[in-house]
């Protein structure tokens, strides 16, 4: 019994992780309707700057607000300089670009960083008092620090001025234009915070899983698994579906298929949802007024 | 008097189907002027045209400011607010939301919550319903909420788009009578699109009649009331 609530607790903090990739993913899909396939590797090349400045002797937590900003900053540019182009492009423009984005800054991380793994420090020390019987110091604390990501997101949009405007702008674009939003450039800001969301995930997976170029692929088809199980038009089901995803994964892979085919799980998961239910357990279903 | 809106060979596109073919009128500051039509004359079209919604060419002269090749957020940030066709409603957001979504470009926090309970005490329904989810609203209440989140911009000019549009007679009279105390106790300039001549007619100073893209009539609200050719064979009463 003790051995299934761990792997319950530890389901759930990987579960904050994926839920935050899935809060990314959605942030990007709600204003424009694409998936952003690059960001597992932004949240990765994210990671590295971390990694970058702790070497230069920078204490985690100011390396941490850095690489937030620094991330924002780029998600930001990203989307100005190269997807404002193909806004109104098809589609499959866009999947091109999102796929290009994402083998270039896969090579940039490696040709920069190189390839060889590389540990990442874990701000919650092991010996701490956040260590209790299920969490591990680690699990605890980076669950602690999702939690506070989406509490600051959720003030960010319903209280400020800003956010209320990047709502109405995913919402009726043609409107929020008519009211004087730059609705372009409140697709940046949306940008700059699912870049911003992924680094802080990927700070918080690397101490687990370590820090190489690839590490976010794997993260990032639960994250595509937790978004579209919890509709992927909606951030609560995003999150939700990130803990359900953590906890099936590490039940499945402790008790039924194994650890080596816990990755499956995320694809059954996105195959079924996309078969059997396709707005997900919180999404909208589509309708079109004839 | 000076003319806040001066258009001269405006000419619009939908893709490659022109729509607008050289259209001329102009627009008094503190005047009502009524654009006529059947249906696909063109008359949306004009007012997306102004602002920039669509692919024009020619004139916009505003507030001597040159329209044409603005983006719509540049056109709506130099006071002019729009009730679009369809009315606009951002459903999913509060009706408060909405109101404060109208004055997303003022600066002056204070005068904007003071303007929204001035829109809760000419709208008392709005009043009411603040905190609810606006597309919940009735079609009048919506109506209602589109033009007071337009005047939420305190705009010089509001273009309105058919704002009778599938409301019951009681509530359109009473749009119009609030129509009019906006345009004559806040000086504010109107651009009314009706396919209701007969009530655009009594509240316009000037009509311009639009026939497939083109002007085919232009004067006081007078001259079109008194023509009773014009009557019968436009505008259906």
């Amino acid at each position: 019994m003790e051995g299934v609530l761990h792997q319950i607790f530890s389901g759930l903090a990987n579960g904050c992780i994926y839920g935050s990739v899935a809060l990314a993913l959605v942030m990007i899909y709600q204003s424009t309707h694409h998936i952003n396939f690059a960001q597992g590797e932004l949240a990765t090349f994210s990671t590295f700057i971390a990694w970058a400045l702790m070497q230069a002797g920078w204490p985690y937590w100011a390396a941490f607000g850095a690489t937030v900003a620094i991330s924002f900053v780029a998600g930001l540019a990203i989307q100005r300089i190269i997807l404002r182009p193909v806004e109104r492009a098809p589609v499959l423009t866009n999947v091109i670009v999102f796929i290009g984005l994402l083998v270039i800054v896969n090579a940039l991380s490696g040709w920069i960083f190189e390839h060889t793994i590389k540990a990442f420090p874990s701000p919650f020390p092991q010996k701490s008092m956040l260590a209790t019987r299920f969490f591990s110091a680690h699990e605890l604390g980076s669950a602690a620090v999702m939690v506070c990501v989406l509490l600051a997101l959720y003030a960010f949009f319903r209280f400020t001025p800003v956010g209320l405007a990047m709502r109405a702008a995913a919402q009726n674009p043609e409107s929020a234009r008519l009211v004087g939003i730059r609705v372009s450039w409140m697709l940046g800001v949306g940008w700059g915070l699912a870049a911003a969301i992924g680094a802080v995930a990927g700070m918080m997976v690397a101490p687990i899983v370590f820090l190489d170029p690839n590490m976010m692929s794997g993260i990032l088809l639960y994250g595509f698994a937790a978004a579209l199980l919890g509709g992927v038009d909606n951030p609560w089901g995003a999150v939700i579906g990130g803990l359900i995803v953590g906890v099936l994964e590490n039940l499945l892979g402790a008790y039924v298929i194994g650890t080596e085919l816990k990755l499956t799980v995320a694809l059954v998961l996105i195959v079924g949802v996309l078969t059997l239910k396709p707005s997900g357990l919180f999404g909208k279903p589509v309708v079109t007024r004839v | 008097m000076s003319s806040l809106l001066e258009v001269r060979k405006l000419c619009a596109w939908y893709g490659a189907t022109q729509v607008l073919y050289d259209v001329d009128f102009s627009l008094d500051a503190g005047r009502v002027t009524a654009i006529l039509g059947a249906n696909g004359a063109g008359k949306t079209t004009t007012l997306r045209a102004l602002c920039q919604m669509v692919r024009t060419s020619g004139s916009i002269v505003f507030d001597s400011q040159r329209l044409v090749g603005k983006a719509t957020e540049g056109v709506v940030r130099l006071g002019v607010a729009h009730v679009p066709d369809g009315r606009g409603t951002f459903t999913a957001l509060s009706v408060e939301e909405n109101l404060k979504l109208g004055a997303h470009v003022r600066r002056d926090k204070a005068d904007v919550a003071r303007d929204i309970e001035k829109m809760y005490s000419r709208f008392p329904r709005l009043g009411e319903r603040h905190r609810q989810q606006a597309g919940t609203l009735s079609g009048g209440e919506q109506q209602m909420l589109a033009i007071s989140r337009a005047l939420m911009l305190r705009p010089k000019l509001l273009l309105l788009d058919e704002p009778s549009f599938g409301l019951a007679p009681l509530v359109v009279a009473e749009i119009f009578a609030i129509m009019r105390t906006i345009n004559q106790d806040d000086g504010v300039s109107m651009l009314l699109v009706e396919q209701n001549a007969r009530l655009a007619l009594e509240l316009a100073d000037h009509a311009y009649l639009l026939e497939t893209g083109r002007v085919a009539l232009a004067g006081t609200s007078e001259q079109f009331k008194a023509d009773e050719s014009v009557r019968r064979s436009y505008l259906g009463y």
